[in-house]
């Protein structure tokens, strides 16, 4: 079908509108991309829908996550799906409403991870010299920073906020990523594929992000998922530990209450079960992805996925 | 002289009009980053000055064995490295060094294939982005679907049909073969007026060698281009070339007319690098040579060069004056000239006589 003569094909794509045949293009590609293999797909599927959670699961909640009721501690029921807590709010609303501070958060700090990690990383191997010197030196410094300590300790001096957290974490966690990418920026600037894009014509900030960064793309994404769980894990850790700003809902907090009400001692398992379970899960989605990464991004891999498939479900 | 050999007569007219690119007095030396700062700082003598043109509509061959500075030439012609001194020129202006908007303008005439096509195209992007660029960068194609119908028709001109199919096309796909064909469309791509090929059949399998040979040849013919070709394989610079120039260690030691130079090599190194190529008529029955190797060894550390003419270590007529100093170009008529000291008595040249020769 692909492979039809272009003459007719190249007709097909004028008469139709051009935005919306590259929207078609680009789901079906996602689409094909996505269902790669088992693990891509059951990874983008959890974390897919932890997304949806995040951006529409307000809408759903009826009851007031951070009200006070009567009804203290009470198993799950009807009127509350996963039972209420210490101060009686409810449990479901609040990791309905947790979700987006977890889950947003983390994003965010993986996504200025990836921003500084793939400039500084890319600018420093292809220039090299001076520029590699200076932002070697300052990634070096970066990356002695303990990450945890200083969280701790901003969030005292601060304010006691995620944001501070993940900002922290994200901070210190750049130059790990910026350091993997300069070597690979440095091995690949000499490779005569660059040197015969720059003799077509290219310029210096197409090659190195056109060229040379779709190289890398399983490198930056690996960092970005690592990243995202790590300041998922983070922020929840110092939650849990009490450094969280209490007025707020997310699954650290609500762990930390689970705690500090001993949750535990009294069998409420439907106070302290549901976040932890959220926390697992969505970090072993975000590892599931990590894990099929490579073969979203080499099409030399992408192309092997995409026959192999078909051979199992023949032979199945 | 009088022409007695028609294929010499064929190959010797004057070349048509004004060169195209030449390059006079090139010379290339890399430093070499030593570890100890107390000595005295080295480099790579990679080429001294060497002298060519190349004229539209014909090709210039570059003979010499690996290290013998061919690449270098090459990658200074296509401005991927700056001499260290000599001048190009582009139709008989000087080019600038440097780099940006002038640098861009000079490889819109002058473009590089490179010798590996396992190498010199990106793994992540297919045939199209890799031919729709260059048309895009230099304003060939205003927009997507024109480059799109200018990179199947030069799919066409190198030969992979059907054309739409290899579009949408990862380089782990294609063979070498294809590949670099798709590196000659990229090339192509740009409307070059020289082309600079860097052993393009190198890397690829005997049995195709030839198609590319002559798919060069036919670009070279339709699209008047004047062409570089490199290569270490003297029977296809006379298949291919209506010029050589052979190269030792970074100095050109002998040019002319490829038929000539192959069939009456002057140089001793030229002698020796045709009496290498493997022959049939050289072998007796039982298929071992008849002849003998006129010399034998390895090309020197171009780090220390030898002095005077870098052949001299290998070489069977190698006299003192060798070691002193290079010796100037003699002409030998009909375009074939040579630096060395056997042919120079004679020649107007070079006034100083050859001592205890």
């Amino acid at each position: 079908m692909r492979q039809s003569p272009a003459s007719p094909a190249t007709f097909d794509r004028a008469a139709q509108p051009a935005w919306s045949a590259r929207l078609g293009a680009l789901l079906r590609r996602s689409w094909s991309l996505v269902t790669l293999n088992r693990k891509v797909m059951l990874g983008s599927g959890i974390v897919g829908f932890f997304i949806l959670v995040a951006i529409f699961g307000p809408l759903f909640v009826t009851q007031d996550p951070l009200k006070y009721t009567y009804d203290l501690v009470a198993p799950p029921s009807p009127a509350h799906l996963l039972g209420t807590n210490q101060g009686g709010q409810d449990v479901f609303s609040q990791l309905v409403v947790g979700t987006r501070s977890s889950l947003g958060w983390s994003f965010v700090a993986g996504l200025i991870v990836m921003a500084i990690s793939v400039t500084i990383g890319l600018v420093s191997g292809y220039f090299g010299g001076f520029i590699d010197d200076v932002f070697s030196v300052i990634t070096n410094v970066f990356l002695v920073i303990p990450s945890l300590p200083l969280a701790i300790v901003a969030v005292q001096y601060f304010n006691r906020s995620t944001f501070t957290v993940a900002l922290v974490v994200a901070l210190t966690n750049w130059p790990w990523g910026a350091r993997v990418l300069r070597a690979q920026t440095l091995s690949m600037r000499s490779r005569e594929f660059i040197t015969a894009a720059k003799a077509s014509g290219e310029r210096t900030w197409r090659i190195i992000f056109f060229e040379i960064f779709p190289n890398q793309i399983s490198i930056v994404a690996a960092s970005f998922i690592t990243t995202t769980i790590q300041v998922l894990l983070a922020v929840a850790g110092l939650e849990f530990l009490g450094f969280g700003d209490q007025a707020t809902i997310s699954w650290g907090i609500m762990l930390n209450s689970a705690y500090t009400g001993s949750a535990l001692f009294q069998g409420a398992w439907w106070w302290f079960a549901p976040p932890g379970i959220c926390i697992a899960l969505l970090g072993s989605g975000l590892a599931l992805l990590n894990f099929g990464i490579d073969e979203i991004a080499d099409p030399r891999l992408r192309l092997k996925a995409r026959r192999a498939p078909r051979g199992k479900a023949a032979t199945a | 002289m009088t022409s007695t050999d028609l294929t010499i007569s064929n190959q010797t007219d004057a070349p048509p009009g004004e060169p195209i690119l030449a390059g006079a007095h090139l010379r290339k030396l890399f430093p070499i980053q030593g570890g100890n700062p107390l000595k005295p700082a080295q480099s790579v003598h990679a080429v001294e000055d060497a002298t060519f043109a190349l004229y539209p509509g014909r090709a210039l061959a570059l003979v010499g064995e690996s290290g013998s500075g061919k690449t270098t030439v090459a990658r200074m012609l296509a401005r991927i490295y700056d001499p260290t001194s000599g001048v190009i020129r582009f139709q008989g202006q000087p080019v600038k060094l440097g780099g940006g908007r002038a640098l861009r303008e000079y490889r819109r005439h002058v473009q590089l294939i490179f010798q590996d096509p396992f190498a010199s195209l990106n793994p992540v992007h297919d045939v199209r982005y890799h031919l729709t660029r260059p048309l895009l960068v230099y304003g060939h194609a205003r927009n997507a679907r024109e480059a799109d119908a200018q990179a199947l028709a030069l799919l066409q001109r190198v030969n992979l049909m059907p054309a739409e199919q290899f579009l949408a096309k990862f380089p782990h796909q294609l063979s070498g073969g294809q590949r670099q064909r798709v590196a000659i469309a990229r090339v192509l791509a740009v409307r070059p007026q020289v082309l600079l090929a860097d052993e393009p059949v190198s890397m690829l399998d005997v049995s195709i060698r030839l198609d590319i040979l002559n798919l060069l040849q036919r670009l070279k013919v339709e699209d008047h281009l004047a062409l570089l070709f490199i290569t270490h394989d003297i029977a296809s610079a006379r298949y291919f070339a209506e010029e050589s120039v052979v190269m030792y260690a970074g100095q050109m030691v002998e040019g002319g007319p490829s038929d000539t130079i192959i069939q009456t090599p002057k140089h001793p190194y030229s002698q020796l690098l045709i009496a290498a190529a493997p022959d049939p008529a050289r072998l007796d029955e039982n298929g071992k040579r008849t002849d003998t190797l006129p010399a034998r060894g390895e090309i020197p550390s171009l780090v220390q060069p030898p002095t005077g003419c870098r052949f001299h270590p290998r070489c069977p007529h190698a006299m003192p004056v060798c070691r002193e100093r290079f010796p100037t170009r003699t002409d030998l008529g009909r375009g074939h000239w040579t630096h060395c000291f056997l042919y120079s008595d004679n020649a107007q040249t070079e006034p100083a006589p050859v001592a205890g020769g």
